[in-house]
């Protein structure tokens, strides 16, 4: 069981590009992980030796297909601790919480109810909710934050009553890098007959997930995060809830009969995955798991977390430079004074440095902060020293260029 | 000179950290405030036009430095001019930093000091945004919001 960086590294062509000349320090995995050698080969065979439709055919490419897309989806349930019925595909996070907003929403939040989400959100768990709460005389209900930019419990428990249909929270904050105390939430949203969602986009490539464990009720991720290709993405739920649920997009493969005046739905997963998945996507999400279950899990753990106090350290100790909040985990969001985070990924970028800068999708949150923007270096598990170093070295350069 | 020092040429970080003009225009007749939702840049320009011509602008900008020195420099180059010349104006630069290579017309003066943008792609739009801002107040009497 490899568990030594520099073996992990190897499984990722992308670190091989020079950019600029220089060697890739990619600090940007919050954005988009890169993808390892398993994954890529993996996606590859799909088209080469698994090229039919799923659940559709009878003949040998379709059932290959299916095969290897069905052995996918108990991968992904395995690696979360939960069952298969209750893992529904999607293309990303964002639309396994637009799917929860339509359809579980639509059934159980009326006028007068309210949903409440923290105020450090990313603006796909905050905007959904924004629009059912608009569009069924809802309340949206926002839990304040501290400076350290942690969820106020205190302030979430003051907000919480029986008019209270769903909490959604994010699990490993994507700018400020806190971690929610899941398990607690789950118990003071269920106290007042709440669900509990959880964003978990950012903590699935970092954190144990185990959604028994955790106690929530919906649980949203994206595969391009866990170093599988874009276009993929979970949403696990309860089986009981699930299975309450109407359908939200409709058309083949959510359905059992069909007439021309009406329609028997599927049971969950199916009812939730209308139209043809993104095949090979997800055989590559699945092959990313596998590819990460052979890794000495351990290892990474504390290599993360080592590398998480050093980057935080560094940057602490670049005069003019301030990180956002107190960062627990994988990201540290940064100010540097007299600079724009647009210039300093700019100027960073051309020493072969990438991290994000904006507002990372979290406008409100950066506001609650007194900033517009941000730049963020993002962890993975092939991120070394010599990363934080280069990006160290590369932020001296911005107030030689914007002298 | 490098890239990087070709984009952030002395003039655009003078003007970053200098800016001209910056602040409101108490008698202003046209106003407008364009973002970049991407990263959340905001440009407001303001301008008196009276007959036609511009009298007086300000403006003010939270963003990059290559969106706050392309506001301050363009509203060293406004006053005087009519609105047909400012939408002329606003039209070639926005050709030259869409552009690939070659030298940058005469009459775009400081904001030749964009050429280094061009191999910046991501960033073309940090340039445009006070251009837009400029083009979409003189468009319209009344205040404005609008995203670009």
């Amino acid at each position: 069981m490899p568990s030594d960086p520099a073996a992990w590294r190897r499984d990722f062509p992308a670190l091989d590009v020079r950019v600029h000349g220089h060697r890739l320090a990619y600090l940007d995995s919050a954005s988009t992980s890169l993808k390892p050698t398993a994954v890529i080969e993996a996606v590859v065979r799909v088209f080469t030796h698994a090229a039919g439709n799923v659940h559709r055919g009878v003949h040998a490419l379709s059932e290959a297909a299916t095969e290897a897309f069905d052995h996918a989806r108990a991968t992904i349930a395995a690696f979360i601790g939960g069952a298969i019925d209750e893992v529904v595909l999607t293309h990303g996070t964002t639309e396994a919480i637009n799917l929860v907003a339509h359809s579980w929403g639509r059934a159980h939040v009326g006028a007068g109810d309210a949903v409440i989400v923290s105020a450090l959100e990313h603006h796909s768990n905050l905007v959904p909710w924004q629009v059912l709460c608009a569009d069924r005389g809802a309340t949206l209900r926002i839990a304040p934050v501290d400076d350290r930019g942690r969820i106020e419990l205190a302030g979430l428990t003051a907000l919480l009553d029986g008019r209270v249909k769903l909490v959604a929270v994010s699990h490993l904050s994507n700018v400020v890098g806190t971690i929610a105390p899941i398990a607690e939430l789950a118990r003071l949203a269920h106290a007042v007959g709440a669900v509990l969602l959880v964003d978990g986009a950012q903590a699935i490539a970092h954190l144990p997930i185990d959604v028994a464990a955790l106690g929530c009720d919906f649980y949203a991720f994206s595969g391009h995060k866990l170093f599988a290709p874009t276009g993929t993405g979970v949403l696990w739920g309860r089986r009981e809830l699930l299975a309450a649920m109407p359908p939200w997009q409709t058309g083949g493969e959510m359905v059992g009969s069909v007439h021309h005046d009406a329609a028997r739905y599927r049971e969950p997963p199916h009812r939730f995955e209308a139209g043809t998945p993104d095949i090979a996507g997800v055989i590559g999400l699945g092959a990313a798991i596998g590819w990460l279950a052979n890794l000495d899990r351990t290892a990474i753990e504390a290599h993360e977390a080592r590398l998480h106090r050093r980057l935080r350290d560094t940057l602490a100790a670049i005069e003019g430079v301030r990180i956002v909040g107190d960062p627990e985990a994988a990201v540290v969001a940064f100010t540097v004074d007299h600079a724009h985070p647009h210039d300093v990924a700019t100027i960073v970028d051309r020493e072969g440095v990438a991290i994000r800068s904006g507002h990372h999708c979290a406008e409100p949150l950066h506001r609650r902060f007194g900033i517009a923007a941000s730049a963020r270096a993002s962890l993975a598990l092939y991120n070394t020293d010599e990363d934080i170093d280069a990006l160290a070295a590369a932020l001296s350069r911005v107030r030689q260029v914007l002298r | 000179m490098s890239d990087l020092d070709q984009l952030y040429q002395a003039v655009i970080v003078d003007h970053d950290r200098s800016p001209r003009n910056a602040g409101t225009l108490a008698d202003a007749t046209h106003h407008a405030t364009v973002d970049n939702p991407l990263c959340g840049d905001v440009v407001t320009m303001q301008l008196r036009i009276e007959d036609g011509v511009v009298r007086a602008v300000a403006f003010e900008g939270r963003g990059c430095a290559l969106s706050r020195a392309a506001a301050s420099i363009l509203t060293t180059m406004v006053v005087g001019r009519d609105l047909a010349a400012i939408k002329t104006l606003g039209a070639a630069f926005e050709t030259f930093v869409r552009g690939v290579d070659g030298p940058a017309p005469a009459d775009l003066g400081e904001l030749a000091a964009f050429a280094g943008v061009r191999r910046f792609p991501s960033r073309r739009a940090c340039a445009l945004l006070a251009p837009k801002a400029l083009d979409v107040a003189i468009g319209h009497l009344v205040t404005l919001d609008t995203c670009t």
